[in-house]
């Protein structure tokens, strides 16, 4: 496959991830991820409403054996309940491949790396792939792969906060060190915050607040779709050296 | 006599009424709920889907029953 996105051997064709939260409901979540070509979406571990029987379940709108589903622990602060939801979500129908999230602070969501790097190692000792929520700290994000993580997940800036990558040169040391793929999680607040990861080299990018909280989601979910391609491309293209000065770009030679 | 018989479980945080030796399998018929889509927890511990048939529910048994929803 031309330039695959490959994950614990699997290949994908769409470099983007898309998260099925906040939307307004299924149908929503459903033409949303539709139109942003994504092969992967992150899905949440929940009980079951015992006392509305009638209400929708995803998988009626978002076909497993046509998408990937990536379990997610959203919402754990502990490691002892991100292995729970992990440990649920493979019983559910094998899921192998997850996403671990274990969070350290209600307010800002940022990751807590000492319970994310002790659960990985367990995870992947218990056979998992995990792709690994984490800060986009160089020196943590190494001991996340070196934990066995498939893919690592350093975050651009808060979840849900939108306010795109806050670290570039971060974000680029960590792809450069690293030898499993590199995909900015969280932060990315419109189209163009998806292109700069990209273009910094980054293998794929996950989007759930950007395109769900757009005023129109569905047209967002596709700019982010080609977003990530033009920014693939770019990346790949090699862009131009900066120069300090002007440098024509028709020829001064044989003016009139 | 088949008041004798029902027991209360707790369901996924709330109180419900089996009737004695149901198992997971008959839970999930009662509840309408496709083995499929699902994953159980009694009493903490995953039950294998395998075992739905065998695992027979105890009086105040935890039981704990999942499914995918939107997240991120």
């Amino acid at each position: 496959m031309e330039d695959a996105f490959t994950i614990a051997n699997k290949n994908f064709k769409s470099r983007l991830i898309v998260g099925t939260g906040k939307y307004k409901n299924f149908e929503q979540t459903a033409s949303a991820v539709k139109a942003s070509g994504a092969d992967i979406v992150t899905v949440a571990v929940r009980r079951v409403n015992i006392l509305d029987k009638k209400q929708p379940l995803l998988m009626d709108y978002l076909n497993p054996k046509s998408i990937t589903y990536l379990p997610n622990t959203a919402g754990c602060f502990t490691s002892a309940d991100a292995l729970r939801t992990l440990r649920l979500a493979r019983e559910m129908g094998g899921w192998r491949l997850v996403k671990l999230e274990v969070l350290g602070d209600k307010k800002t969501l940022y990751p807590d790396m000492i319970e994310t790097i002790k659960s990985t190692e367990i995870l992947v000792k218990e056979g998992f792939e995990v792709m690994v929520y984490c800060t986009d700290d160089p020196i943590l994000s190494k001991k996340v792969e070196d934990a066995g993580a498939c893919a690592i997940m350093p975050l651009g800036a808060p979840i849900g906060s939108g306010m795109g990558l806050q670290n570039k040169v971060n974000i680029e040391l960590i792809k450069e060190q690293s030898s499993v793929p590199v995909i900015v999680d969280a932060g990315v607040g419109t189209a163009s915050d998806a292109t700069i990861a990209m273009e910094l080299g980054c293998d794929g990018v996950l989007v759930n607040t950007a395109i769900a909280e757009a005023k129109d989601p569905i047209l967002m979910a596709e700019a982010m779709k080609y977003a990530v391609i033009a920014g693939r491309k770019s990346f790949k293209a090699e862009r131009m050296k900066k120069r300090k000065y002007g440098s024509s770009s028709s020829p001064l030679d044989h003016l009139i | 006599m088949n008041n004798l018989n029902v027991s209360k479980i707790q369901l996924n945080g709330h109180p419900y009424q089996i009737s004695g030796g149901i198992n997971l399998n008959e839970l999930l018929k009662n509840l309408k709920i496709q083995k499929s889509k699902v994953a159980i927890e009694v009493n903490g511990e995953i039950v294998e889907k395998n075992k739905y048939s065998s695992l027979v529910l105890n009086k105040d048994d935890k039981v704990e029953i999942v499914h995918f929803i939107g997240g991120g």
